[in-house]
């Protein structure tokens, strides 16, 4: 399932955009590809990242990812509903189990990203 | 890749399929947690066609496999199951296995799939001449029914009382009009049966097993649950480099003599341990992280490791030197993303499992 509102990486994190703050969050298909999520380790308020760079971990019960940030920006927020209940993310990867808030969002690399359609044809040469 | 007969259920029921043991299996279903917690609080089904399944009879069947097995055979009663370890020389490991006493003199034998072949050869090469060893792991099925559900869906399809099975012993009954062995055996920890029948058989066990609420369970769940129960997984906490002394399976070395039993008995068991182990919080440890103290000596290594469902946190299993083996020391492991605090613990790490319960308490 892809959602028309946001854009996507290529390691299957989203950026909800809204000025020029942000939500990241992971894709339904990454969450389906990791099965149960078990722990989650987030960048913390303050922390300034780069797109394209690790900025945290996921791991489930049969493997453990690196996550990448989808775009620069400082995180304003972090989802700390995760460290106790991070299944959140299988549960409802594009709302509930959001990973963290970004401001000060790069207008040239926002646009990099690939709109809904573009991952879903993404997703298929995948496949 | 070889598939079970029951691979094609598997594609029907969306099944994520991996290869084990030179098997195309399904990992999970529906989800890892999903299908743990099914098996602990109601019941499930896998398919453990995969395994190898061999047949012993004749004079010096029994004498045979005293030599060939660590635990003691000729204690068995017929009827009963008994775990343990085939050993080389060196007392390592080549695999462990669950010996049935069908009569006097005859035997059957369950091994792990990716063993099978070899097993086959080393215990023929084992065998007087006058002892008749059959390999029947491609005409055998078996599915794995677990869970304190399990016996009531067993009784409800069986055509025969299954009367008080106890804990690792085994009838046969009827099933569809045909003849089928049962066994109070496992992998998980609860209460539940293995079911050995024809593969034709097996598909519609499988199917009758759904319809009365089974939930299909994958290798995934599989590893997660015998983890909690501390059971070791050939490969990881075994293997033919590993002196089997060291498991601390105690009940599976018997005082007799058999092949290993004399490497075994003069390492004794003491230089490393098999150990449980409760993690702080959720990460990970896996096999091959290096144990430390609080200090930073190393003292051991991680064999498996995962996030137990049951208890809400990370546990392993792994080997610790002599002198580090007390329960209730705190010790550090090393991963690739950090170190872990963990706390060294008796196993099983999940306590409240059913399997060695009365059946009539689930009826």
């Amino acid at each position: 399932m892809v959602k028309d509102d946001r854009k996507y990486s290529k390691t299957h994190e989203w950026v909800l955009r809204s000025g020029d703050t942000a939500v990241v969050g992971i894709t339904d298909h990454a969450q389906d590809a990791l099965g149960d999520i078990t722990f989650v380790e987030l960048p913390k308020t303050g922390t300034v990242l780069t797109q394209g760079k690790e900025c945290g971990v996921i791991e489930s019960v049969k493997a453990a990812s690196d996550l990448y940030s989808p775009a620069s920006g400082t995180v304003t927020e972090v989802n700390g509903g995760l460290e106790t209940a991070p299944e959140a993310i299988n549960a409802d990867p594009y709302g509930n189990g959001w990973l963290f808030k970004l401001s000060g969002l790069n207008e040239t690399e926002f646009d990099r990203l690939m709109d809904a359609a573009a991952y879903g044809a993404f997703l298929e040469s995948e496949a | 890749m070889k598939r079970t007969p029951l691979y094609n259920k598997h594609l029907a029921l969306n099944a994520k399929i991996a290869s084990f043991g030179g098997y195309e299996m399904p990992i999970q279903y529906k989800s890892i947690v999903f299908e743990h917690n099914a098996t602990r609080q109601a019941a499930s089904i896998f398919d453990t066609c995969h395994m190898g399944e061999f047949s012993f009879c004749g004079p010096n069947a029994l004498g045979d496999l005293e030599r060939v097995l660590s635990s003691p055979v000729g204690s068995m009663k017929i009827g009963q199951c008994r775990y343990g370890f085939i050993c080389n020389e060196a007392g390592g490991v080549i695999d462990d296995q669950i010996l049935y006493r069908m009569g006097e003199n005859e035997f059957f034998m369950v091994v792990n799939a990716s063993t099978e072949s070899n097993d086959f050869h080393w215990i023929s090469d084992h065998l007087s001449r006058d002892t008749i060893t059959e390999n029947l792991s491609a005409q055998t099925a078996k599915i794995d029914l677990q869970g304190p559900a399990s016996p009531k869906i067993c009784a409800k399809l069986m055509e025969e009382p299954i009367g008080k099975i106890p804990y690792y012993h085994f009838t046969h009954n009827r099933y569809r009009g045909e003849r089928v062995l049962l066994s109070r055996t496992g992998y998980t920890g609860e209460i539940g049966f293995e079911f050995y029948s024809t593969p034709e058989l097996a598909l519609k066990f499988w199917d009758d097993c759904l319809a009365a609420g089974a939930v299909p369970a994958g290798l995934g769940a599989r590893d997660t649950l015998r983890l909690e129960m501390g059971y070791p997984l050939y490969g990881h906490e075994l293997d033919e480099a590993t002196n089997a002394a060291w498991s601390g399976f105690t009940r599976a070395l018997g005082e007799k003599a058999f092949i290993g039993s004399g490497a075994i008995r003069a390492e004794g068991g003491r230089a490393y341990r098999l150990c449980g182990l409760l993690i702080d919080g959720r990460r990970t440890a896996h096999s091959g992280n290096v144990i430390t103290t609080p200090a930073g000596e190393e003292v051991g290594r991680i064999t498996s490791g995962s996030f137990s469902p049951s208890l809400g946190h990370a546990i392993a299993l792994g080997y610790l030197r002599d002198g580090y083996q007390q329960v209730g020391a705190v010790v550090s492991i090393t991963t690739d993303r950090g170190a872990l605090q963990a706390t060294i613990s008796e196993t099983p790490l999940y306590r409240k499992a059913s399997g060695r319960a009365d059946i009539e308490n689930y009826l």
